[in-house]
């Protein structure tokens, strides 16, 4: 203890102190302060890109997420309105079907019907046609068979003789 | 193959090495039985005990022989109660041989400490053998003040560097690519768990400093120049202190009351307690100044032993083996060198943290 308060050198202190002291606020003013700053720059620099290459990349798996969800809903409303095209389709027939069959079957019956009528009527014509050429014909028949009163005189003679006959 | 090569190396070495020693033999044996020989392990000592001190100048290395110096005077500054300031060049000491004379006053060195003395250079001592002369005080130039100089020169070029290289862009070039780890590292590993993710960085500008000072210090210390500032004690008291003062200042309301009246505890042990953590205060800093110096202390004066051995044995199978030693030894001390300047920095962050620390009013502790 006694050697080092010997070898204490106040000069040595007081130029250490002062050599010391104007170093350091020499250092810290021209060395380290910009240093420390630069280095602070550098590496909040490299944190922010790093930040935002991370959001880059989520922004892209974000947007690929929706590219997918985009073009599975494009797909999935294809097909839908496919569906509901094919089901149109198919209903439009059926209904197309279905009215052609009741107008058809109205038209046969229609048809039937106006057949049934003309046939009637033209049975009934046919009727009173065949009525008429009846009359006319029995009528010129009976005109002519009276015309020969020779042959009536036959006739009726034959006729007498037959019911005597019997 | 790694093994191989590092065999081969130190076979070479070893070989050019007991050359040398061989030749270093035959210089000692013709000067055998001569006083200078005798106090071989005298002069180590005291080469030791010089290299540890400061010096008031820059010696690279001496010839004992000749006597001669090679090196660079530095400025003496020093402050006479009597005659005021004092300023003449260290080479009047001649390296503590002469009398230096200024304005009519003489100063002498004594064990690397100026005293004022007369004409003769007479040192009065003591029955302790510590001489009772007037001892001026002393603001020399000395070779720890201009290495922290350069150390600070250095340190100001580097970094002022980087921090231009950063202005150009996000990434540093040259020297600040090898510093640029260290900073982060001091950041993240001492700073912010030690501080606290919201007030670190009020104390980055200090952490940093004290952790590069030291630890160029301490690499400076390791080269041949032969400097031993952060082995100073006056040095790392000037550390701790700020340390401490930054430390007191910081401390917010929490920190004096768990010195002063400790949450938490019976009444009885809150008295007993605070003198206990007050004397904590003064120790923590105190800790810091020892742990500092002693290890590098320590780690020169082995070093230095070690080299010192080499010439002391004398044969080249021992000299060889305590080459080696030594530079085993270096290495870890440049591993020290490090390690001294990481726990500094630690323990100086742990102790701002606890000065900023705050408990929540549900936290008796």
């Amino acid at each position: 203890m006694e050697k080092l308060i010997n070898d204490f050198s106040f000069g040595l202190f007081f130029w250490q102190m002062i050599l010391f002291v104007l170093l350091l606020l020499l250092l810290k003013k021209f060395a380290w302060g910009p240093i420390l700053n630069a280095l602070n720059t550098r590496e909040e620099g490299i944190k922010n890109a790093l930040d935002a290459a991370e959001n880059a990349k989520l922004e892209m798996q974000n947007l690929q997420a929706d590219n997918q969800k985009l073009l599975q809903e494009a797909r999935a409303e294809r097909e839908t309105m496919i569906k509901e095209a094919r089901e149109i389709k198919e209903k439009m027939i059926s209904d197309a079907k279905g009215e052609a069959q009741v107008e058809a079957d109205k038209l046969i019956a229609n048809a039937q019907a106006a057949i049934e009528s003309e046939k009637k009527a033209a049975i009934v014509e046919i009727k009173n046609q065949v009525a008429n050429l009846s009359i006319e014909i029995a009528e010129k028949v009976v005109k002519n068979e009276l015309a020969d009163k020779d042959k009536q005189l036959k006739l009726v003679e034959s006729m007498l003789n037959d019911a005597t006959l019997n | 193959m790694q093994s191989n090569y590092l065999v081969k190396l130190l076979t070479v070495v070893l070989l050019v090495f007991a050359v040398n020693v061989r030749a270093q033999n035959e210089v000692n044996e013709e000067h055998e039985g001569t006083p200078e020989e005798v106090s071989l392990k005298e002069k180590i000592k005291e080469s030791i005990h010089h290299h540890i001190l400061d010096s008031h100048d820059f010696t690279f290395f001496s010839d004992s022989k000749t006597g001669k110096h090679y090196g660079f005077p530095l400025p003496v500054i020093l402050w006479d109660n009597e005659d005021g300031l004092q300023m003449f060049s260290s080479s009047k000491f001649h390296h503590g041989e002469e009398v230096a004379e200024n304005n009519g006053n003489y100063y002498t060195l004594f064990h690397n400490k100026i005293y004022k003395t007369d004409a003769e250079g007479t040192i009065n001592l003591d029955e302790h053998h510590h001489p009772k002369n007037e001892k001026p005080l002393d603001f020399s130039i000395t070779k720890s003040v201009l290495m922290m100089l350069i150390t600070g020169l250095l340190m100001f070029w580097v970094f002022a560097g980087m921090a231009k290289s950063f202005k150009k862009g996000p990434i540093v070039t040259g020297a600040g690519r090898f510093f640029e780890p260290i900073i982060l590292y001091v950041r993240d590993e001492i700073a912010i768990p030690n501080i606290g993710e919201t007030k670190y960085k009020k104390y980055m500008p200090y952490l940093l400093t004290i952790f590069f000072f030291i630890w160029f210090l301490n690499l400076f210390g390791l080269t041949p120049l032969g400097v031993n500032v952060t082995g100073n004690i006056a040095v790392t008291f000037g550390l701790a202190i700020i340390t401490f003062i930054i430390t007191q200042f910081s401390g917010n309301a929490n920190y004096w009351k768990h010195i002063f009246w400790m949450p938490g505890v019976p009444v009885p042990m809150k008295i007993i307690l605070a003198p206990i953590e007050l004397l904590g205060v003064i120790i923590k800093p105190f800790a810091l100044m020892i742990r500092l110096y002693a290890n590098i202390m320590a780690g020169h004066i082995v070093l230095m032993s070690l080299i010192g051995l080499i010439f002391v044995f004398q044969n080249w199978i021992g000299s060889s083996l305590t080459f080696v030693l030594s530079f085993a030894i270096s290495m870890i001390e440049l591993l020290v060198a490090l390690l001294q300047a990481y726990i500094f920095t630690m323990l100086s962050a742990l102790y701002f943290g606890f000065a900023v620390e705050d408990h929540g009013p549900e936290d008796d502790h």
